[in-house]
Order: C-alpha cells, then sequence, then structure tokens
C-alpha cells in the first residue's frame, strides 16, 4: 500500500486523523494534512481507506 | 424547462420530530434529482441520495456561491450572480474559498480541539452545578444547551459572553426561514457592525484569541474580518446548541439506546456520530449553483440552476448505511455521514463540535442519573422553520 496525498485539495477538516492517528496528522499552523507513514503495514489498509473515504476534498489516494 | 415541472415543493413537514419528512423515502427511491420549489420560493432541483449529495458537493462544477431567486428556469440564466458579502467564505469557491479557510484551519485542528477539552469539560460542569441548584423542571436550551457553545465560541474568538443577548437574537432572525430579506439583513449588518468595533479594539489591544490574530495577520481586511467573525461566531454556537438539546431529547425519547450508552459510555463517541447522523440538523440542505451544464440520472442540470443537496436525506439512505438508517444505533459502526455537509466547505469546526458534544452529554448524563422531559413530547416546541434544526425550548427536569 502506497498512500498519496494532495495538499493543495486539502482543506484541513481533520477527518483522516480521525481515522488513521497513525498514517496522517495536521500541521499546527495551517491544519493541512501531514503524511506520517507513506508506505504503512498492511493492517492499517481499512484505517487508512476510511481516511480516503471519509476526506471530503479527495486529497487522499491508496495505491494497493 | 417549463415551470410546470416545479410544481413539487421541498418536503418540510416531518411527522416524527426526529425524522425528516416522509417524502424524502420515496423521493431516494423514485425520483433522486427532481426539479423543485424551495420553501421560500426559488426553483431548482432535489437530490437525495447519499452518493449523489456528495458528488455535487464536492464537485467544484456546481458553485457555492449565493444562489438567486428564480435560479433554474431558462430566463433566469444570464442573470448575474451577486458577489458574497466579504468574508463570507461560505459562499465562495477555491480559490478565493482557500484563502479564508487557511487562515483558520489551524485554529480548528484534532489536536488544537482535543487540548481545549478540559476547558470545555470545565465550562460544562459549572453550568451543570448551576443548572442543578435551581429546582426542575428548567429549560434545557437556555440553562445548559445554549450557554455551553456560546461561551466556548466566545472564549476562542474573544467575544465577550456579556454581549451574548444581542448577537444570539440576531444570529437567530439571520437563521430564521421566515425572516423578511429586510430582516436578515438588518440582523448580519448588526452583527458586523459589532465584530469590527470589537477587531478594531483588538487591534490597539491585542489578546489571546482568534479575532486577535486575524487583525495581526494582517491578511484580511476590516470588511473581511468582520464577515469571518460573524461567521464563526454564529456557526459556533447555534449548531453545537440544538445538537446538544436535541440529542438530549431524542435519548430521553428513546429508554433502550439511551440504557445502553450509560451503561457503557465508552460508547460515547459512535453515539455522537450516530446523533449527527440521525438527526441532521442542516435540515433544509445546502444550496449550490451550476456552473455549466451537467447531467445527473440523466437530467440536464442547466448552466446556472440552483441544487440543493439533502443531507438530511442521504443521511437515511438505506443504499449507503444499509442496517435499518430510519434506527438510531448508538453502537452503530461508523461510516462517513454528510452531518457536517461534504466538500471543500466541510463543517471549518467539526472537532469543536465533536469535543463540546462529547463533553455536555457525558456531563449531562453523569449529573443528572434521572433526567427526563417534563413536558409530554408533543409540546416540545420544535425549530421547524429554521435552517438549523432542532428545539426552542426543552423542559427538563430529575
Amino acid at each position: 500500500m502506497k498512500i498519496l496525498i494532495d495538499e493543495g485539495k486539502c482543506v484541513g477538516a481533520g477527518q483522516c486523523v480521525l481515522a488513521a492517528a497513525d498514517v496522517f496528522d495536521q500541521r499546527d499552523e495551517d491544519g493541512i494534512v501531514i503524511l506520517l507513514d507513506a508506505v504503512p503495514p498492511h493492517e492499517l489498509l481499512p484505517q487508512v481507506q476510511d481516511a480516503a473515504a471519509r476526506c471530503p476534498a479527495l486529497a487522499i489516494e491508496v495505491v494497493e | 424547462m417549463t415551470n410546470t415541472q416545479h410544481t413539487r415543493t421541498q418536503p418540510t413537514v416531518r411527522t416524527c420530530p426526529f425524522d425528516p419528512p416522509e417524502e424524502y423515502r420515496t423521493l431516494r427511491e423514485q425520483a433522486p434529482v427532481t426539479p423543485m420549489t424551495l420553501p421560500d420560493g426559488a426553483t431548482g432541483w432535489l437530490v437525495t441520495r447519499y452518493e449523489d449529495v456528495r458528488a455535487v458537493l464536492s464537485d467544484p462544477r456546481f458553485s457555492a456561491k449565493r444562489t438567486i431567486p428564480g435560479a433554474g428556469s431558462p430566463e433566469m440564466n444570464d442573470a448575474p450572480v451577486p458577489p458574497p458579502p466579504p468574508g463570507m467564505f461560505i459562499l465562495m469557491d477555491a480559490p478565493e474559498h482557500t484563502r479564508f479557510r487557511r487562515l483558520l484551519t489551524g485554529q480548528f485542528t484534532v489536536r488544537r480541539m482535543r487540548q481545549l477539552a478540559p476547558a470545555v469539560e470545565k465550562i460544562v460542569a459549572e453550568q451543570l452545578e448551576a443548572m442543578a441548584s435551581a429546582e426542575g423542571p428548567v429549560d434545557l436550551v437556555q440553562a445548559f444547551a445554549l450557554p455551553v457553545p456560546s461561551l466556548v465560541i466566545c472564549e476562542l474568538l474573544g467575544v465577550p459572553y456579556a454581549d451574548r443577548e444581542e448577537f444570539q437574537r440576531n444570529s437567530a432572525t439571520f437563521l430564521r426561514l421566515d425572516a423578511s430579506p429586510e430582516e436578515s439583513q438588518q440582523a448580519q449588518t448588526a452583527m458586523r457592525g459589532y465584530i469590527h468595533q470589537l477587531a478594531l479594539a483588538k487591534r490597539e489591544n491585542p489578546t489571546d484569541d482568534i479575532l486577535s490574530e486575524l487583525v495581526q495577520s494582517g491578511e484580511l481586511t476590516d470588511e473581511e474580518l468582520a464577515g469571518v467573525g460573524v461567521l464563526l461566531l454564529i456557526a459556533g454556537h447555534e449548531t453545537t446548541a440544538n445538537m446538544i438539546a436535541l440529542s438530549t431529547m431524542c435519548l430521553l425519547r428513546d429508554p433502550e439506546q439511551l440504557g445502553a450508552l450509560r451503561a457503557d459510555p465508552s460508547l460515547m463517541d459512535s453515539a455522537i456520530e450516530e446523533l449527527l447522523r440521525y438527526l441532521t440538523i442542516i435540515q433544509f440542505g445546502l444550496r449550490r449553483t451550476a456552473l455549466e451544464d451537467v447531467e445527473l440520472h440523466g437530467h440536464q442540470i442547466k448552466e446556472g440552476s440552483l441544487v440543493v443537496a439533502s443531507l438530511a436525506s442521504g443521511n437515511r439512505d438505506a443504499a449507503h448505511f444499509t442496517d435499518a438508517p430510519e434506527r438510531l444505533d448508538v453502537g452503530r459502526p461508523f461510516s462517513p455521514h454528510l452531518a457536517f455537509g461534504h466538500g471543500i466547505h466541510q463543517c471549518l469546526g467539526q472537532q469543536l463540535a465533536r469535543v463540546e458534544m462529547k463533553a455536555a452529554l457525558s456531563g449531562l448524563l453523569d449529573r443528572f442519573p434521572t433526567l427526563r422531559l417534563a413536558v409530554p413530547v408533543e409540546q416540545v416546541p420544535m425549530r421547524d422553520n429554521m435552517l438549523v434544526y432542532g428545539v426552542h425550548e426543552l423542559p427538563v427536569t430529575w
């Protein structure tokens, strides 16, 4: 699994952090997504997929 | 399109205070994208299925810019869309919207809102103590549901809570469906003037709050700052206040679900997401305008048409919430809901709302184990005519 994020699209809603806190965080200054782990272990796949589905700005892409 | 196609009006009449109008179910099944007349007389398209609501709200071809009465009829297609009032970024598209949103997103991150939780819990505890010292029955809205988010947003923004009477009144006018355009305009002008004066004071004497930070950032004109301040103040207390009161009423009417929640407080997070989904207080949905011709389920949505995405209907769509969506289930496994909207405008303050709801509902249930309605449910005045649904008052006792 590989994760691609688009900072330009991100609107800082924080959904990805709720879904997968081990993989996503937010920058303190503007709330934009930080990818903590671009190639997370496979067992986190459901959480990462949840994060991508929740993202209101479609800023997360999961490549399996 | 002919006018005769607009004979259907957006459903507004509820048979149960916790359910959206029954007609939405039929619309989802038989006419998921349908021409209709809105409660205020505007005409456009009503979108009722979960997937379609998400699609409309995340599609840049549907603009958030202020729509015009009559949009959707061919003769109005060339009418210019007026610019949004300065700072009203919920009525803007990218990249204009982005500039405002990015100034604020850092203030409402998951981490910052969780850090705020102890302060919110303290406010909750103080309000509950004051409520307990009164003899029941009390109106839960005035004693608890409204003060908690009002105190929190005042603290965050740097607005004196002592001024609440005026801004709460103006904010209520702004959200009333039957307010005349003049009344709405007056309320908005009064609030803008109020925030503007506050911002001027903060320019001289900055304090530790969002308004001061915005003033000091130098990124916004005075007019824009006033618009942003008004938006945050309204959004910051009306929505959460209504979710707290309506959720309480809903749980008190559902002993099984309330019992499950009391028996296992670890269900609180899922209960909050479920209450957000089930009650969806942005009851008339979100309005968008087609920037070009768009095809949706075989319908040609013409450029300039008004489209209403029904969050409340989408949140009851059995195609997405496959396990009895008409039922409140505090243990329902999470699935993304539409209560905070979708797309680039999805609620900026949603993490704050979650923290406030959790502190408020946990605190209330703990402090009053015998809490109950003090009047029959049919006597509770519902906010049927408000953009934000909920209760006008909620008499409770214990």
